[in-house]
């Protein structure tokens, strides 16, 4: 049996775990391979957080903030996104997919954008497993 | 002198929703509050509900903290089974005599084990559960019920009618707390002011006979519907039919039975609450079972309130249920297997019969002959309706000064209203009693608490059933299994409600029993309920930082309802990544700060000018911000609320009062141009009409900003001198302008710009509004033919009696929703209207003299920005987005900023003031503190790692961070960095940048975050479920 797939979603105080709750209320239904870690603000996630996770076998990790402009800290989420394009780079070097790693802007009245979100990515490393798997594509 | 006659306490009557929210904010704001329930618990009627609307959330769930926060609250004194005999005295200085009946059981013996229920002999029907089940002589009201205090029933009890008989639970008591010889007390009580919460009693349908009910097992009522559905109902939530006990297949909701009925009742007014709740139980239904057929069968759909409308589309849409207009006047049986009969004539104008198996008859609400005769007693005015007469004006006054009342007792209303009303009933205690504050509270030090950093951890884990939010997809049992097998796990127990006062109780006892350390909350989400457990681990003497929740029910089962074992994977993932980062959570104290005395209120309309006003009788300084350059708002343009009480005259008293109070300053032509600080401490800058730039300091914020009015682009609005926006006909009808004078013929069409495509949402006055236009029109030439195009008349409440009072007097309806909106066309000297009449089921065509739009109501453009400024969100029609519709309608979840008014959602005038009042209450009971707790998420720096590189600094948005030189113990030069707690907001964007893991923010440390994706991906767990 393959191992489970699962994502890691940081999600920021006071948008996207917001916006996850409210999901749950409007019982919109998401892959169930996305495991929620809440944090105070994107910008507090720091890069060897997200290689970690990939290190230790996540599918992907996503991380989501709010609107770009209304960060609950001024300007957390524009932080994160500076960084965001240095992890990507990294994860090349490393030998991971930079398809494995999302960032994402949820407000907290959105939790159909972030449910999408999540198919979304879901989607995206379930593509990305079938290409590993076929047999010309290249393997980790 | 006064000050020393003023009492700083406040009875409060009535131990429902409402009451217990009136409670809560006087005893938080300085009051000490006596609150007397006639039944044996507080809770009122909410924890009889399954779920509440428009968000399906489980009812329990969200009254069981309240209800525990009332049960230990210092300075609520809850005074159960006690009914008010009279008041005497006045305003600031009442004595109150309060009858307090038998319990029979001393409660401070009982410890609730139930053993006596288990071998009482006598069962009687359970009025909590509506009927449809037993309950034993000696009971609890419910299983959360606060106090948790068995009692005895004096009616039931074979001992108590005779000495000689049973006697058995006082054998078997283990504590020995049975009292038979208990007798009925009278407390005489000095307060300062009353607050009536007298509350509601549903209407008994089996008075007439025509419904069937009593008479058919498969009729009842709306209630025992609720109680079918409750997983803490006698079915643990499976519905049956009650004279088979075969499932059901077919149901049929009655809408308006004892309500909107002069004829088999004398309850002329609408129950305002019914519509929603048959649409929640019809969903909830369905949601279950998707191949039901339910139909509700309904006159108007009265879903004016925020999201109500969207909630009735997503039944209709969605859910498949069957929207039937058409009053039932009578339920036949059919055959004689319990199936029954409907006959009713479709819009359509056919004869149609149906069949179905079950009944629910939608029951209004109404005023228990009780109460109306204790509000008699105490002087208080009631309305024809038999509901407490008050004005628009003043919501929450009556006729008695000193006395206030909020909830259902002030005329039917839901949720939201009623808790808004206890709030605005606080508020209006708090400036009546200002000089009194704090005269009477006490403030308990709380227990030692256990150092536990040199304890290894010993985590309790508490998974929660959620009734059957969790439980009813999540496979809890195996969940609670698996999490015993995780490290340094002590203890694992599952609980109905974990959030309900017994399990407080127990979590104190397991904490205390099995020496726990650290907890586990496997329930719904931190974001609402961590404040209620942290106080409990407090209580159990320990420190309360030392807990994490695992979302496992908004995250997990609400959003994997249709797959249970990923669910209860899922759930055993996200306790095992709770319990990894709880064990390295360490013990904090919360900051405490001063808080500046002080409340900015944004916005001048009514709302903005209650709030202000009342907080400034309360003692504290107000500037008022308003970007025009006079006060008033769109209350400018309102004649008449829906009574007849004259506007204008009010709104110049009003002004007047603000304009002189000196505590109150208001800024004319000013905008807020930026925003900093937090809760106790904002800094905001605003823009005065001279242009020049003013710095305010305040504690609180109040957001009033309005709404604005659509300007119609149908109907040939603006094209046609002759159609006219209902405010601008308001004016032209005032001055008796020539077009009314002369008018022989009014149109007025309903909906112009609401419950549309673009705006999904009603504008909740504009019903009662035309309503009221077409009435002095009438009235003033009855020769007048006038019409109201409508989709529903949502006259809610006891507004019916002007919808009554518009059809008496020959004002002519025609509904528009079947067949599309009317046509305007232009003809000489008038206007010509093609609608289908829904009577004669053909087309008509009327001639107008003025044709008057019901223009809707719209966010203010404005909002936007100051949403951004102050973090707060907006739902999709660009109203500010409460924290929780239900039970934190004022508030946001960004702490010390509330929100009233039309910049909230379109509402009438009363409905805007008590909610100014109850933003007031919130920001008062905030500045009563005069200190603050702030969450002690600040960032440490770890002076080994941290080489000072100084990264951090450049990227902290608050300038928190300062870079440090020194010298170590051989005189080397180091350099590292300091952060400033009371800057630092926890952010952790310095985190974020460190490059050498020197500095993060506790509760968020690095090791915690990796705990917790460790966790998340140990395969471990897969493979041992695998085997």
């Amino acid at each position: 049996m393959s191992r489970e797939a699962k994502i890691i979603a940081f999600c920021c105080n006071w948008c996207s775990y917001a916006a996850a709750d409210l999901a749950g209320i409007s019982r919109l239904q998401y892959p169930g391979s996305i495991r929620i870690i809440r944090v105070m603000c994107s910008g507090m996630v720091h890069p060897e957080m997200v290689i970690h996770a990939l290190d230790k076998g996540a599918d992907g990790v996503m991380i989501i903030g709010c609107h770009l402009g209304e960060c609950h800290y001024i300007r957390g989420n524009e932080m994160a996104l500076a960084r965001a394009e240095v992890i990507a780079d990294t994860l090349e070097d490393l030998g991971y997919e930079s398809e494995r790693f999302r960032i994402a802007w949820v407000s907290s009245a959105e939790p159909e954008r972030l449910a999408e979100a999540f198919r979304e990515m879901s989607a995206r490393l379930a593509s990305l497993r079938e290409t590993d798997a076929s047999p010309s594509g290249i393997g980790e | 002198m006064a000050e020393q006659t003023t009492i700083g306490a406040a009875l409060v009557v009535g131990g429902g929703i409402s009451g217990m929210q009136a409670a809560l904010d006087l005893a938080d704001s300085g009051y000490y509050v006596y609150l007397v329930e006639k039944t044996g618990a507080i809770g009122g009627a909410m924890p009889q509900y399954n779920k509440v609307f428009p968000t399906n959330d489980c009812s329990m769930c969200i009254i069981a903290p309240k209800l525990v926060e009332c049960g230990r609250h210092p300075n609520i004194r809850i005074m159960t089974l006690s009914t008010v005999l009279d008041v005497a005295g006045r305003a600031g200085n009442f004595t109150v005599r309060v009858r307090e009946y038998p319990r029979y059981v001393d409660v401070t013996k009982c410890i609730a084990c139930g053993q006596c229920s288990g071998s009482c002999p006598k069962s009687v029907d359970d009025s909590f559960n509506s009927n449809i089940a037993k309950r034993k002589a000696i009971y609890i009201k419910y299983p959360q019920a606060v106090p948790l205090k068995y009692q005895i029933d004096p009616q039931a009890c074979l001992r108590l009618k005779n000495p000689d008989k049973c006697g058995v639970c006082a054998e078997i008591c283990p504590p020995g707390a049975i009292n038979f010889n208990d007798r009925e007390r009278d407390h005489e009580i000095k307060i300062g002011a009353v607050v009536m919460a007298l509350g509601f009693q549903t209407f008994d349908p089996s008075k007439a006979k025509v419904w069937g009910y009593g008479v058919y097992p498969n009729v009842i009522t709306s209630l025992q519907f609720e109680r079918y559905l409750s997983p803490n109902g006698p079915t643990d939530g499976l519905l049956t039919r009650p004279s088979d006990r075969k499932p059901v297949k077919r149901i049929a909701f009655l809408q308006c039975i004892g309500s909107r009925d002069k004829n088999r009742c004398n309850n002329e007014y609408c129950s305002a609450v019914c519509c929603m709740y048959a649409i929640k139980e019809a969903m909830t239904v369905k949601e279950a079972n998707p191949e039901l057929d339910v139909a509700i069968f309904y006159m108007d759909m009265r879903t004016p309130g925020k999201e109500f409308d969207r909630y009735f589309e997503r039944a209709k849409n969605e859910y498949g249920v069957r929207f039937v207009r058409s009053r039932i006047h009578g339920v036949e049986p059919k055959g004689t297997k319990g199936d029954l009969r409907l006959h009713y004539i479709s819009v359509q104008g056919k004869q149609v019969e149906e069949t179905v198996d079950l009944v629910v008859l939608s029951v209004g609400l109404e005023t228990p002959d009780s109460m109306v005769k204790l509000a008699e007693k105490i002087g208080i005015h009631m309305t024809p309706d038999r509901f407490a007469s008050i004005s628009a004006f003043m919501p929450v006054h009556t006729s008695k000064r000193g006395v206030f009342t909020c909830g259902a007792f002030n005329g039917p209303r839901d949720i939201p209203q009623s808790v808004i009303g206890g709030s605005a009933a606080a508020a209006s205690v708090s400036a009546l009693l200002a000089p009194a504050r704090h005269t009477l509270t006490r403030t308990l030090p709380p227990p030692p608490e256990l150092d536990v950093r040199r304890q290894t951890p010993r985590i309790g884990v508490f998974v929660c059933h959620c009734g059957t939010n969790i439980a009813g997809v999540v496979d809890v049992e195996e969940v609670a299994a698996y999490a015993a097998t995780l490290p340094q796990v002590a203890h694992v127990a599952r609980n109905l409600f974990t959030c309900a006062q017994d399990t407080q109780d127990l979590l104190v006892q397991e904490i205390r029993d099995k020496g726990l350390n650290r907890i586990v909350i496997a329930a719904c989400t931190p974001r609402t309920h961590e404040p209620l457990f942290r106080k409990t681990l407090k209580s159990a003497g320990i420190n309360e930082y030392l807990i994490e929740m695992a979302n496992i029910r908004n995250q997990n089962a609400w959003v994997h309802n249709q797959q249970p074992e990923v669910a209860t994977a899922k759930a055993k993932d996200l306790i095992r990544m709770a319990v990894a980062k709880v064990s390295s959570l360490t013990a904090r104290k919360p900051l405490r700060i001063p808080i500046a005395p002080s409340v900015l209120v944004i916005g001048g309309g009514v709302a903005g000018m209650t709030a202000a006003l009342n907080l400034a009788q309360q003692g504290f300084q107000i500037h008022l911000v308003e970007k025009t350059t006079q006060l008033g708002g769109n209350a400018l343009h309102l004649f008449q609320t829906w009574n007849g009480e004259h506007v204008p005259r009010y709104l110049k008293g009003l002004k007047e009062e603000v304009q002189q109070h000196p505590l109150i300053e208001v800024a004319y032509t000013s905008t807020v141009l930026a925003v900093s600080g937090h809760v106790g401490n904002f800094v905001t800058t605003i823009r005065t009409g001279a242009n020049r730039k003013r710095v305010i300091e305040h504690g609180a914020v109040i957001i009033t900003t309005g709404a604005k009015r659509y300007i119609p682009e149908e109907f040939e609005y603006g094209k046609i001198p002759k159609v006219v926006a209902s405010i601008e006909f308001d004016k032209l009808h005032m001055h008796n302008e020539t077009r009314v004078a002369n008018g022989k013929s009014f149109v007025f069409i309903q909906c112009v710009g609401s419950r549309n495509q673009e705006r999904p949402y009603c504008s909740k006055s504009c019903c009662t509004h035309s309503i009221q236009s077409a009435i002095k029109l009438k009235k003033e030439a009855p020769s007048r033919q006038i019409y109201i195009l409508y989709r529903e008349i949502r006259t809610y409440g006891q507004r019916e009696r002007i919808y009554n009072q518009a059809r008496e007097l020959g004002i002519v309806f025609i509904n528009y929703e079947m067949h599309g909106p009317p046509r305007i066309k232009k003809a000489d000297n008038g206007v010509l209207v093609e609608v289908w009449d829904h009577v004669l089921h053909r087309p008509l065509e009327i001639r107008a003299d003025v044709v008057i739009l019901a223009a809707a109501t719209l966010a203010s453009p404005e909002a936007g920005d100051l949403a951004t400024l102050f973090k707060l969100p907006l739902n999709s029609d660009g109203f500010f987005q409460e924290a929780h519709v239900k039970l934190r309608p004022v508030e946001f979840n960004v702490d010390g900023v509330f929100v009233a008014g039309l910049a909230h959602y379109p509402k009438p005038l009363e409905e805007s003031i008590s909610q100014a009042l109850a933003a007031a209450a919130k920001a008062g009971r905030l500045l009563a503190r005069k200190e603050i707790n702030l969450e002690p998420n600040i960032a440490l720096v770890d002076p080994v790692l941290c080489d000072g590189c100084g990264l951090c600094i450049d990227v902290c948005p608050y300038q928190a961070i300062t870079l440090v030189e020194y010298r170590d113990g051989e005189g080397n030069p180091l350099k590292t960095v300091h952060v400033d707690q009371v800057l630092c907001k926890g952010c952790g964007i310095c985190q974020g940048a460190c490059p050498k893991r020197g500095v993060d923010v506790a509760g968020f440390t690095y090791a915690q975050i990796e705990a917790q994706i460790d966790a998340a991906l140990d395969q471990s767990c897969v493979l041992e479920e695998d085997a």
